[in-house]
């Protein structure tokens, strides 16, 4: 854990609480995925969600955009506030939410359109473009922050699904961030990719967090390290610890965190 | 000796060869299967195709070379005679050839996959005998009858006395105007029936609507025909044909067309369910999680992923269509007519080869011959049709594996 980028960054002293978890418990039918999690989720700041499989770290940011809706069996308890309004309240309509709070997912799935469409799908949908011209200005946009600007500018009427795995997974984030969300969350981003691919999409995830808050569940702790100011350990369902990156890697306060960071459980 | 007491005599010599083989094998290695080159079975196994396959394929060759030979019983004698000398012959060599080194298992593999290879060669020269005997008859036709009156003719009114007049053109209006009423409804129907199963219903709902309308893919085409001539037909003439003046026919296009598009419900719903149910969940998951609504992402990301195979799913289902005959038959009529009027009676390619094949017809006017050369044309079509389907359902398939 000597990487030398971790003592540049620590946490905004001042940065404000996006998401606010209370209570927090999602069930597969009979079965308890995630138990009484509470959490705060800092903005403009990347959180990252470690711990071994089936920990419910992805469970948990499923319930962040409020796509474990799309699973049958699945149920959420507790009170998940994004900026003081609920979103399992009643009055909010997912399909507005997840246009706030974009995601990326762990197989890049670019749709079978393409580059420009792929990119444009958002924005069209959501009447962010009134002409041509701006839809444009979007895409490029778009495509220039998830760093794919200059290997695709010529050839925005292919097809995506024809690009490499690295570039079709920062076109998924160029098309997550098309919509202007204020959360972007990422559910092992990187477990498709190479390593050099993986490295071009850390460096996007740490430029995004300029504008965004960035949530990212990650196997490698590696990867945590690199471009977390602030991770989350999940074990068996259950928040073990949570806090500043520097402070769990080096000083857990948990002796399953500290199991788990040094290799003795997952 | 009868054909079936020649087929038990050489099983048995297999199976006596498959000892044979297998203790020979056993006995060279000492009793140490180890020593052997493949298993002992390999061996037995090698031993029995040799004494059978070859002297199978004798006896099927004479049974196919049958009708040329002159007499009967003294030929039928003779080869089963020479069938079992060669099973014996057979048996013998494979058995001399069982050693320690020797590859039985390649040997077996190499047997069994010419075997399956022979079972492919006879669906396509299936195909090809088909086709064959179709062009024959039709070049007979056009030797009679000229093309340029066949292809472009307007009229249809076969006589037998002679003077008749064979204008395809009537007949396909006919065919085509049905396929594409019948197309009309069953695309519509089936793909809205198709999303609805794949996309909204839940899993047991599915469950039992998907086998409910694949039940109307097993009914036979006859009885789609009765309920066309019997409910249809006069349905359509009372409700709205006769009250608005188009026509008194029972029989019409807009008939065998419904019955037709109904019969095609099935095959359209269910191809599509399976495609798209293929496309992956991610996809759907990238969509709603951009903040678009589920009809959203059904029109605008799973239906497009999926349409290559749903128009290969419709152009089956065309081929289905244009290929049909008994509903034609009864929903139709038999008249020979253009006309754009859908509540007038017409007929198809299929039907008029039916009715020009049946009864007693000698096979040497173009009366009876225009049917080889209809039924030349529809299958062009239908094949043109099939091989475009499939074109696109395979440029699907390489798309998501």
């Amino acid at each position: 854990m000597d990487d030398v980028r971790l003592a540049e960054r620590g946490v905004d002293a001042d940065a404000k609480v996006k998401f606010e978890c209370r209570g927090v418990q999602v069930h597969y039918g009979e079965k308890q995925a995630l138990k009484d999690v509470d959490a705060d989720i800092l903005d403009r700041t990347v959180t990252a969600f470690i711990g071994p499989s089936g920990c419910g770290k992805s469970t948990f940011l499923r319930c962040l955009n409020r796509m474990n809706d799309t699973v049958a069996s699945a149920r959420v308890d507790g009170r998940i506030l994004l900026e003081g309004e609920d979103i399992y309240d009643a009055r909010v309509d997912p399909v507005q939410l997840r246009a706030r709070v974009g995601m990326v997912f762990q197989k890049p799935n670019p749709f079978p359109k393409s580059i420009y469409d792929n990119v444009a799908y958002g924005p069209k949908i959501h009447g962010m473009a009134r002409n041509k011209a701006e839809l444009d200005e979007i895409v490029e946009r778009a495509l220039r922050g998830a760093a794919l600007w200059n290997e695709v500018k010529d050839r925005l009427g292919e097809t995506g699904t024809g690009l490499s795995g690295g570039q079709q997974q920062r076109l998924c984030i160029a098309r997550a961030v098309a919509t202007a969300p204020e959360v972007l969350l990422m559910d092992e981003p990187c477990s498709a990719l190479d390593p050099i691919a993986t490295a071009q999409v850390e460096e996007l995830i740490d430029d995004l967090r300029e504008s965004y808050s960035v949530v990212i569940v990650t196997h490698s702790m590696q990867q945590a390290a690199r471009v977390s100011q602030r991770t989350a350990f999940f074990h068996l369902g259950n928040l073990v610890e949570y806090g500043d990156t520097e402070q769990i890697f080096t000083n857990p306060q948990d002796p399953r965190t500290e199991s788990y960071i040094s290799g003795k459980i997952g | 000796m009868s054909p079936f007491w020649t087929i038990v005599a050489i099983l048995a010599l297999a199976a006596l060869g498959y000892g044979l083989g297998r203790r020979r094998a056993m006995s060279l290695a000492q009793g140490n299967p180890r020593r052997l080159h493949s298993r002992p079975n390999y061996y037995g196994w090698n031993v029995a195709l040799f004494a059978a396959v070859p002297a199978l394929l004798l006896l099927v060759l004479w049974a196919l070379a049958l009708p040329l030979l002159p007499h009967g019983a003294a030929s039928s004698r003779a080869a089963g005679i020479l069938a079992i000398i060669i099973a014996v012959a057979g048996l013998a060599v494979a058995v001399r050839r069982t050693t320690p080194e020797f590859r039985a298992r390649n040997a077996v593999e190499q047997m069994i996959r010419g075997l399956l290879i022979l079972c492919s060669l006879i669906a396509i020269a299936t195909t090809v005998g088909i086709v064959l005997s179709l062009v024959f008859e039709s070049l007979h036709f056009f030797r009679l009858y000229p093309w340029q009156d066949f292809f472009f003719g307007t009229e249809w009114t076969p006589r037998f006395g002679g003077g008749s007049r064979l204008g395809i053109l009537p007949l396909l209006w006919g065919t085509l105007y049905i396929s594409f009423i019948a197309l009309l409804v069953a695309v519509p129907v089936g793909l809205y029936a198709a999303i609805y199963m794949s996309e909204y219903a839940t899993p047991r709902v599915r469950s039992l609507v998907k086998p409910a309308i694949e039940v109307l893919a097993g009914i036979p085409t006859i009885v789609y025909g009765l309920f066309a001539l019997v409910t249809v037909g006069p349905l359509l003439r009372d409700w709205i044909a006769q009250p608005l003046g188009l026509g008194n026919s029972g029989s019409s296009v807009m008939t065998a067309g419904l019955v037709m598009g109904m019969m095609l419900i099935p095959f359209v719903s269910s191809l599509s369910d399976d495609i798209i149910n293929a496309v992956p969940q991610t996809m759907r998951d990238g969509s709603l999680a951009l903040g678009s609504t589920h009809s959203e992402t059904i029109r605008q990301v799973v239906i497009p992923a999926a349409l290559p195979g749903i128009v290969g799913a419709i152009l089956l289902a065309a081929s289905r269509a244009i290929g049909e005959t008994m509903i034609v038959v009864m929903g139709a009529g038999a008249m020979a007519t253009i006309s754009g009027n859908p509540f007038e009676a017409m007929t198809t390619i299929t039907v008029k080869i039916v009715s020009q094949l049946t009864g007693d017809n000698d096979f040497s006017s173009p009366e009876t011959l225009v049917a080889f050369a209809l039924g030349l044309t529809l299958f062009v079509i239908t094949l043109g049709l099939n091989i475009f389907a499939l074109y696109i359902v395979r440029k699907y398939r390489e798309q998501y594996e």
